[in-house]
């Protein structure tokens, strides 16, 4: 264990639709109500202080849900002057939505529903991010396997499209988004499960999930 | 009591209001006190260790649930902002170039005093530190319906103007009966009061706290009545509430930011 982990120290914020796979499954009612067009911007969302869990640590699922979406990103963290200071395993948990039209606060911001990982990776060890993978099992079996060459926007781009009109301070992540199963699913997980992220080269992020004592 | 955050001297501190002017809490300043056209203001939130959440709240006032055509929310119509979209009183606002519509909402800003979970609305009120004016610009130009209204409408940088003041809860008896307004250029262009919004301030609290614990120093941006108009480069924009403060703000364009 990390003795001194790291901890987001700034706002937090979330990329939806960023992945081709989802995005191609979403197409064909894009221009349908209420979305009407596709997205131009990045689809964003904040996931707010009292989300942050540290590795290791339980994520308390609410009274009333049984099940919730789990999700493997990448985190890049801001340093001076905008530029990127490295990037951090994020385990990004959702109460499942069908619909992506209004702010999802009541779902992305409970309690606990952000897996936070131990330590940043300095952007000089990152690399190609386009070759990076993350994995995502639940109590061990391989669930999802996250290839970051299959972003809508590349991590340089995203940076580049979200500061063009909210400036990343030092502190602030942006996560570069989540992708879906085959049939736009998430993997889920319910009270009792262990939920791990890995990818070489970064320490794995690990929770699990129990439920809300009475 | 309302504080103040300045920066004054050099250095940025907390400040009173003493008949007039602003008496600095400083200790190597104490009791000194220094002139409104002094001071840079900034957010009069005192700083946090954590990142700040910062709640807004869509269509909470009937008649702009109206304006914006669409029927009134059967639940807060809530989103998030960055810390980073903050400014002081006395301000600039960017206007991008190129835009059509930009426009100010007047709204209450709640300041939460003590962590808050599972708060019951009858003793909601119990959680607020104090009340302050917020001026949560929107443009128009870039709304999408993609988690509506989208950040790149509403966290924008220099857009969301909070202050001069953070009035102690104690000093407010009634949040619930303020009057609001909003002038361009001396002009009274919106008109509302606080009695008329859809969830009220417990309510919001309650709803709120149901799934994410509140903590000191959070905020909650209780939205705006109807009235909102388009704002262009060099237009002083004044949102005030009654009792709260008067927070004035200057409309600047991207080509000269």
């Amino acid at each position: 264990m990390n003795p001194n982990p790291y901890f987001p120290g700034g706002t937090v914020y979330g990329t939806l639709l960023n992945f081709r796979r989802e995005h191609a499954l979403w197409a064909p009612c894009m221009h349908e109500a209420p979305y009407k067009a596709p997205p131009q911007a990045p689809v964003l969302y904040i996931k707010t202080a009292n989300t942050f869990t540290r590795n290791g640590h339980a994520i308390v699922l609410p009274r009333g849900v049984v099940e919730v979406e789990v999700a493997a990103s990448l985190g890049l963290v801001a340093s001076e002057g905008g530029r990127v200071a490295g990037a951090v395993l994020f385990n990004d948990v959702a109460i499942p939505h069908e619909s992506y039209y209004r702010p999802p606060v009541k779902y992305r911001c409970v309690d606990g529903f952000l897996g936070v990982g131990d330590a940043v990776r300095p952007v000089k060890d990152l690399g190609e991010l386009a070759s990076l993978v993350l994995e995502l099992r639940v109590d061990g079996v391989m669930r999802q396997r996250t290839v970051l060459a299959d972003l809508v926007r590349d991590a340089a781009m995203l940076w580049a499209d979200v500061n063009a009109f909210q400036s990343m301070r030092p502190g602030d992540v942006l996560m570069i988004g989540t992708d879906c199963l085959d049939d736009g699913s998430r993997p889920r997980a319910k009270a009792g499960d262990a939920v791990e992220i890995t990818a070489i080269g970064f320490a794995p992020l690990t929770n699990h999930f129990i439920e809300e004592q009475a | 009591m309302k504080r103040a955050r300045i920066a004054w001297a050099g250095a940025v501190h907390d400040a009173v209001e003493n008949n007039g002017e602003l008496e600095l809490l400083t200790p190597a300043y104490k009791g000194r006190r220094v002139g409104f056209d002094e001071v840079v203001w900034l957010p009069p939130l005192a700083p946090i260790a954590r990142p700040r959440t910062v709640l807004a709240l869509g269509l909470n006032y009937a008649d702009h649930a109206k304006e914006l055509a669409f029927k009134a929310p059967e639940e807060p119509l809530a989103f998030v902002k960055g810390e980073a979209s903050l400014t002081g009183h006395m301000a600039f606002t960017v206007r991008p170039d190129g835009v059509q519509f930009m426009h100010y909402e007047c709204e209450l800003a709640v300041v939460i005093g003590q962590p808050a979970r599972r708060v019951q609305r009858a003793e909601a009120l119990q959680y607020v530190a104090g009340y302050t004016v917020a001026n949560d610009y929107a443009i128009r130009d870039y709304l999408e319906n993609w988690y509506r209204p989208n950040l790149k409408v509403k966290n924008r940088d220099t857009c969301t103007p909070i202050g001069p003041w953070l009035v102690d809860a104690t000093d407010v008896p009634d949040p619930m009966n303020l009057a609001l307004r909003t002038t361009v250029n001396g002009k009274v262009t919106q008109q509302g009061h606080t009695k008329d919004m859809i969830f009220d301030v417990a309510t919001l609290i309650e709803y709120f706290s149901g799934f994410m614990t509140l903590m000191p120093g959070d905020l909650i941006l209780t939205g705006t009545p109807d009235g909102v108009v388009d704002c262009q480069p060099g237009d002083v924009i004044v949102t005030e509430i009654d009792g709260i403060g008067s927070l004035t703000n200057t409309i600047t364009s991207e080509s000269h930011a």
